[in-house]
């Protein structure tokens, strides 16, 4: 029953899907042209940001319609509503990865200050986060969007240690202020990135069990 | 003023051998409206009959139980039908106003009740047609054939001749599926105007109406009510996965 209405549904998750394998790939991508130097690469994370922006746009407009059209309730209803929320989230990464390309191409190939070790390692765990969240939307596993959320206290402990020790380099010599302030730019995009896929990870949790619940404190 | 408008307790009701309510426990609240929604056959409209004992009309009718309204079970065979009846007023699928002029269909039950002083039957009148917003359309044709009026005005009209003997609940049976939807959002919003000074008890096949306008829910399924919840609970986060399956869409 209510077909053309399922067969809609499972087509806007697999737009939602491919949205966040876009999404998630802009994370990797971006810190690893940050760390290679590698300019192209973050102009192409910066390209890739318009086209995500149009998915959601395009998301956003197929929940509107399918709400207008179907009215849906109980678990359809908060799919549809989940889906609403959770395209800003991950536009929201995406726009965090274009801020990230943004400082490697202001970066451009001045040397580091210091070799980059914790950020690789905080996008690798960001990554990840996002990465599990939307396995957890294939799935519909709670569990699984509860690991999301327990990953995020590395990503901020990552975020605390980095501004430490780029304080010290500050400190040291003057002439680090200025490339420490955008490694802390950096840092702070792969923090908030933390955020948004917990946010992932509390809506998932709403959509199968019907509850909301701050798991991010 | 009792916690609940309808208490009912293990009701059960049968046409011949066929069962059509089993074992139904259920407090309608005395305030707010309560929709009842389920699919066709579920014994949601046999229940509402039961309520105003109009179930008496059916030969075959057999029912156990006890309905508590104003602390007296009604399903005592001494109840005053009459009474309960202006005490129960019902509105049905199709406006069904009397073959009479406006004034004498929402005067009629006053009359019956003995009111012959024709200053009050005016006050009555008019109260009951403000009381269903139909007042500012009809306060000058009074003395027009109920029959002249559109099918929403008929279906208010009703309304308020249910209003007319001062009821202390409305039950309403499906009053907006004969409707176009620009009657149907003016019975709506006159049923939100209502719920402020009665109990209001609306049977529907329409979720979203039911979603729109009631406070609380019950899901009836094969004679059973399955959930009773909060509107908004039911409708965003159902407990029984039967109630999931037929607001979703995917019964049967």
């Amino acid at each position: 029953m209510r077909q053309t209405f399922e067969h809609e549904l499972e087509e806007l998750f697999q737009d939602l899907l491919y949205m966040g394998g876009l999404v998630k790939k802009t994370i990797q991508k971006a810190v690893n042209s940050l760390k290679t130097h590698d300019l192209e690469g973050a102009r192409e994370v910066i390209e890739k940001d318009d086209v995500i922006d149009e998915l959601e746009l395009k998301i956003e407009e197929k929940c509107m319609s399918l709400i207008a059209r179907q009215q849906p309730m109980a678990r359809d209803l908060r799919k549809i509503g989940t889906a609403l929320k959770i395209i800003t989230d991950l536009e929201r990464i995406a726009d965090h990865s274009t801020d990230i390309a943004r400082i490697t191409l202001r970066i451009g190939d001045e040397p580091h200050i210091k070799p980059l070790v914790d950020i690789p390692r905080m996008a690798e765990i960001a990554q990840d986060m996002v990465n599990k969240a939307l396995e957890a939307f294939i799935h519909e596993d709670v569990g699984l969007a509860h690991e999301v959320c327990n990953l995020d206290d590395s990503v901020d402990q990552l975020h605390n240690q980095i501004f430490r020790e780029l304080l010290t380099y500050m400190l040291e010599d003057t002439k680090n202020i200025k490339q420490a302030t955008h490694l802390l730019f950096v840092s702070s995009s792969l923090e908030r990135i933390g955020d948004h896929a917990t946010n992932l990870g509390e809506w998932l949790i709403y959509m199968v069990t019907g509850k909301r619940k701050e798991l991010n404190d | 003023m009792a916690q609940n408008a309808f208490d009912i307790r293990s009701l059960n009701l049968w046409y011949g051998t066929n069962k059509v309510l089993k074992d139904i426990n259920l407090a309608i609240p005395s305030q707010g409206v309560t929709a009842i929604i389920g699919p066709s056959g579920c014994g949601k409209s046999s229940f509402l009959k039961t309520l105003n004992r109009m179930v008496d009309r059916i030969p075959i009718a057999r029912w156990k139980g006890e309905i508590f309204f104003n602390g007296f079970d009604i399903l005592k065979k001494d109840i005053d039908l009459v009474a309960l009846r202006s005490e129960v007023g019902m509105v049905f699928q199709q406006p069904n106003p009397f073959p009479k002029s406006i004034y004498d269909n929402v005067a009629y039950g006053p009359r019956i009740h003995g009111q012959k002083n024709k200053n009050r039957l005016n006050e009555i009148v008019e109260q009951s047609l403000r009381d269903a917003a139909l007042w500012d359309e009809v306060k000058n044709n009074l003395r027009h054939p109920a029959l002249s009026l559109s099918g929403g005005q008929q279906q208010r009209l009703c309304i308020a001749r249910a209003l007319a003997v001062k009821p202390k609940i409305l039950l309403m049976d499906e009053p907006c599926s004969a409707l176009d939807p620009v009657a149907t959002a003016r019975i709506e919003d006159l049923i939100a105007e209502l719920q402020e000074k009665y109990p209001i008890l609306i049977v529907t096949h329409n979720m979203q109406q039911a979603a729109r306008i009631s406070h609380k829910t019950a899901f009836f399924l094969q004679g059973e009510v399955i959930e009773f919840d909060r509107t908004q609970k039911l409708f965003t986060n159902p407990d029984d996965t039967r109630t999931e399956d037929y607001i979703t869409g995917r019964f049967g």
